[in-house]
């Protein structure tokens, strides 16, 4: 187990390297600077600044830069927020994408995982039918619908929650984002949870239980529900890392200053040393949250455990 | 008993899933319940305002965008600044002698301005404020705007020492500046935030990381006491500030909103006062229930399409620009494609600005089918026709409001002139990066808003060798009036000067005036004080909230 984590830690080494080369090149080769704007600065002005963040060096020397100071943890000061560092920025943005994303999945959990179960138990019946056809609506309505629907009728019209997260200091602002984000998890998961029950229910052992007299309940809670969720525990990962780094919209309709909108503002701002802080963030966020699933399904089904 | 096989068998019950899923129901069914409570905004002291974006900076040598210089003029204060009504007037300088030929400047400040740690504001403060502002190792945006001053250019471009700028300060209360040239919006220049006073010691002390909550010093109505990054910023009434008494309003939070339908959204569920803007989906529903806080006023902000006049087809091709010019409708603009009080521009220089009357194209005046014939006739004389159609390009931003333009004018002048345009829209970025090498574009889509109320702030885009000339248009005429009204101290002759200047280029065509922006704010009816002016600037020490 430790050598596989090991060998799995160090296999992510070089996918982080890559990164960092390619996202580097691809930002300086984007149109357009950190500093270019409507109003032109004049040549003096424009100097000065690509003085001061050393944007006048050659690409390779700023490379070399940049690396030199990633290896002592230093993701360099922004270009656009000229008052604060990547550091700080990603430090403040991340914490509440991470509780936003952890609270949207475990809600999505709960309330999948059980709501699959029962379709699988009550197959076919009308409950069934409801359960599935709410989770087809889940994953077809899009968050940019559901999220402003939200604050139309919670906020605008019944006022009992915020508009926004600035609106309130409170645990209420939670709600409403997380909520958002956790509707098409919650669908996805239901449909996931409900095919692998269905088809756990149907298996051999299951029928040995079922004729040796165990209550349906117990059938359900001690051995048909481990095996069912290994298809859910593998799309964990990526659905972690989704509501992570995907939750933009969610983020920008309730005002949730997290990690993607930030990202999706320091592309447009061109700011380079942000936009290759949060790529590298990300990268290699996704990278453990993928060794944590590896570990997980691991430990779920010992079939993996030795290759 | 039966034999239950080993794997079958009931192991020790554990809380795993029922319990967790009951754990999730409580704490949102507490979080609802506490739900219903009342919010912040009941404090009547604190005002909410929305603005666009995060300050990219509060150093007040190192921000640029308009957010910040919202955030900027209730934190410090210049040497001259606005009333709510837009009127220019002293600040930090209690008032001022101009020499005879318009050079030197000498302010007298206020005895009694002080910093938000209590010290005096001093003459010296300025001097060095107006020198880092110019020193090359701040690497300010705004530092051309000081141009004027002696001796600046050359310390901007690293050629002389800062000690050489000719700011200098007589006692700790006399200040006085000279220029390079007379300069008569020189007084509206310094209501600018890149001219606040920055203080010395805690600039010295933090450096780059000075403007922060808690190291901020101001010599404004209000101190920054918090910042939530990608959120708000949260000032405090300065109780040093040598107008507190006057100031209402104790607490000021701007929240940051990049997008208006969710600022719109805020605002009706009650978290803001005031907004930055008003959605265009949005506004005709707005105006009709809440016409009493809807403000819109004329703003010095002009949409227009530039010409790339370096290459064909528009190189040399007078007659072919003003066809294209005098196809468009801009009233049917205004009117159905943007729709938010916008007027039609048939000038560069906005209506509003201090001391000046815009001049017109000609065809302003004639009716629209008048100007559709003379357009066609133009056209032809441009070597166009219906078997020989003119195909182009316009470029602009991603946008729904430029794609809705783009649309209509495409139509108007496939109706009119039987042109054949393509519309490519860009990442701003990537538009802006054509623009400048002035290879790929034809008609590009942009905009500009003047810094200061002068009519300078519009003509001096066009000169030449200005950075922000997209167009590539370039006349000694123009660029020889400009700059003898920029030299002229009558402002009856400068005025004039300008106006010819004007008059000048709209006949070149280098671009096309499309519409005048409008300011667009919801304000709700518990503010008072507020005024509508050019410059969209409102300062929060003018304001005060009524209780409900």
């Amino acid at each position: 187990m430790l050598r596989f984590a090991l060998l799995r830690i160090l296999s992510a080494i070089p996918t982080l390297c890559l990164v960092v080369v390619l996202a580097f090149l691809m930002v300086h080769a984007a149109p357009g600077g950190p500093f270019d704007d409507e109003r032109v600065l004049p040549p003096e002005n424009a100097r000065n600044l690509a003085a001061a963040y050393h944007l006048d060096e050659s690409l390779p020397r700023q490379f070399a830069r940049y690396v030199s100071g990633l290896l002592k943890g230093d993701l360099g000061p922004s270009y656009h927020y000229r008052d604060h560092s990547v550091s700080e920025l990603i430090g403040a943005a991340f914490p509440l994408s991470l509780q936003l994303g952890l609270l949207s999945m475990a809600v999505a959990l709960a309330v999948g995982v059980s709501a699959g179960v029962l379709a699988a138990l009550r197959r076919n019946t009308i409950s069934d039918r409801l359960i599935t056809g709410m989770a087809m609506t889940g994953i077809s309505v899009p968050v940019f619908v559901v999220a402003p629907l939200f604050v139309l009728v919670f906020a605008v019209e019944l006022r009992w929650l915020p508009a926004s997260w600035s609106g309130d200091a409170s645990g209420r602002r939670f709600l409403l984002p997380v909520v958002a984000l956790a509707l098409p998890q919650i669908a996805y998961i239901t449909r996931l949870t409900r095919a692998s029950m269905v088809e756990t229910l149907s298996s051999d052992y299951v029928r040995t239980a079922r004729a040796q007299g165990l209550s349906l309940f117990s059938i359900v809670r001690f051995h048909a529900l481990k095996p069912a969720l290994l298809p859910v525990v593998s799309y964990l990962g990526p659905a972690i890392a989704a509501v992570l780094t995907g939750a933009v919209v969610v983020e920008i309709v309730f005002g949730v200053p997290g990690l993607g909108q930030l990202f999706v503002r320091s592309a447009l701002n061109r700011d380079y040393t942000l936009v290759l802080g949060v790529v590298v963030f990300y990268a290699a966020l996704i990278v453990i949250l993928n060794l944590t699933v590896d570990l997980l399904y691991g430990f779920l089904d010992p079939r993996t455990r030795n290759p | 008993m039966k034999a239950v096989p080993y794997i079958l068998r009931p192991r020790r019950a554990r809380r795993g899933l029922p319990g967790a899923i009951g754990s999730f129901a409580l704490a949102f069914v507490c979080l609802l319940l506490g739900a219903c409570s009342a919010n912040d905004m009941d404090d009547v002291q604190t005002l909410h305002r929305g603005i666009d974006a995060e300050p990219e900076s509060l150093d007040f040598h190192k921000a640029r965008s308009t957010a910040a210089g919202d955030v900027q003029r209730d934190l410090g204060e210049g040497l001259t600044g606005y009333t709510p009504d837009g009127e220019l007037v002293g600040r930090a300088a209690e008032n001022w002698e101009i020499s005879e030929d318009g050079r030197d400047y000498r302010f007298s400040l206020r005895r009694d301005a002080r910093w938000s740690t209590g010290e005096p504001v001093t003459a010296d403060d300025f001097v060095y404020s107006f020198r880092r502002l110019v020193d090359p190792a701040t690497a300010s945006f705004y530092s051309q705007s000081v141009i004027d001053i002696e001796n600046a250019a050359a310390i901007v471009a690293g050629e002389k020492a800062l000690e050489e700028l000719a700011v200098t300060a007589n006692g700790d209360h006399e200040l006085h500046v000279r220029l390079a040239r007379p300069t008569p919006y020189f007084l509206a220049l310094l209501t600018h935030p890149s001219m606040f006073p920055v203080h010395r010691d805690s600039v010295e002390q933090h450096g780059d990381a000075h403007a922060r909550p808690g190291r901020l010093v101001t010599n404004g109505a209000y101190t920054l006491v918090a910042w939530e990054l990608g959120s708000l910023v949260e000032l405090r009434r300065n109780e040093h500030y040598w107008d507190n008494r006057s100031t209402a309003i104790d607490r000021v939070r701007h929240h940051f909103i990049p997008e208006p339908t969710v600022e719109l959204n805020r605002y009706r569920a009650g978290e803001l006062h005031i907004t930055d803007n008003v959605p265009p989906e949005a506004f005709a529903r707005v105006r009709e229930e809440r016409p009493g806080e809807l403000h819109v006023a004329p703003y010095l902000n002009i949409y227009y399409y530039g010409f790339n006049l370096t290459r064909p087809p528009f190189r040399d091709n007078l007659e072919l620009r003003r066809a294209l010019s005098m196809a468009i409708d801009r009233r049917a603009l205004t009117e159905s494609v943007t729709g938010r009080g916008e007027t039609p521009a048939w000038s560069w220089v906005p209506p509003g600005v201090d001391n000046y009357v815009e001049r017109q194209l000609p065809y302003a005046t004639l009716s629209d089918e008048e100007r559709k014939a003379e357009a066609r006739r133009a056209y032809r004389q441009a070597g166009y026709s219906d078997h020989n159609p003119l195909k182009i390009e316009i470029r602009y931003n991603t946008s729904d409001t430029h794609q809705r333009m783009a649309l209509a004018i495409q139509s108007m002048w496939r109706e009119v002139l039987g042109v054949e345009t393509t519309l490519v829209n860009e990442e701003f970025q990537v538009l802006l990066s054509n623009m400048r090498a002035k290879e790929v574009t034809q008609v590009f889509r942009s905009s500009w808003l003047g810094d200061y109320n002068d009519a300078n702030a519009f003509l001096q885009v066009m000169l030449s060798d200005a950075p922000s000339n997209m167009t590539g248009y370039s006349d000694k005429q123009f660029d020889s009036l400009v700059q003898r009204a920029a030299e002229q101290t009558d402002p009856e002759r400068r005025r004039t000067y300008m106006e010819q200047a004007e008059a000048l280029m709209l006949d070149d065509h280098p671009v096309i005036p499309i519409y005048f922006y409008v300011s667009k704010h919801l304000v709700s009816p518990r503010v008072e004080g507020w005024g509508d002016n050019v410059l969209d600037y409102h300062y929060s020490q003018h304001l005060s909230l009524s209780p409900e």
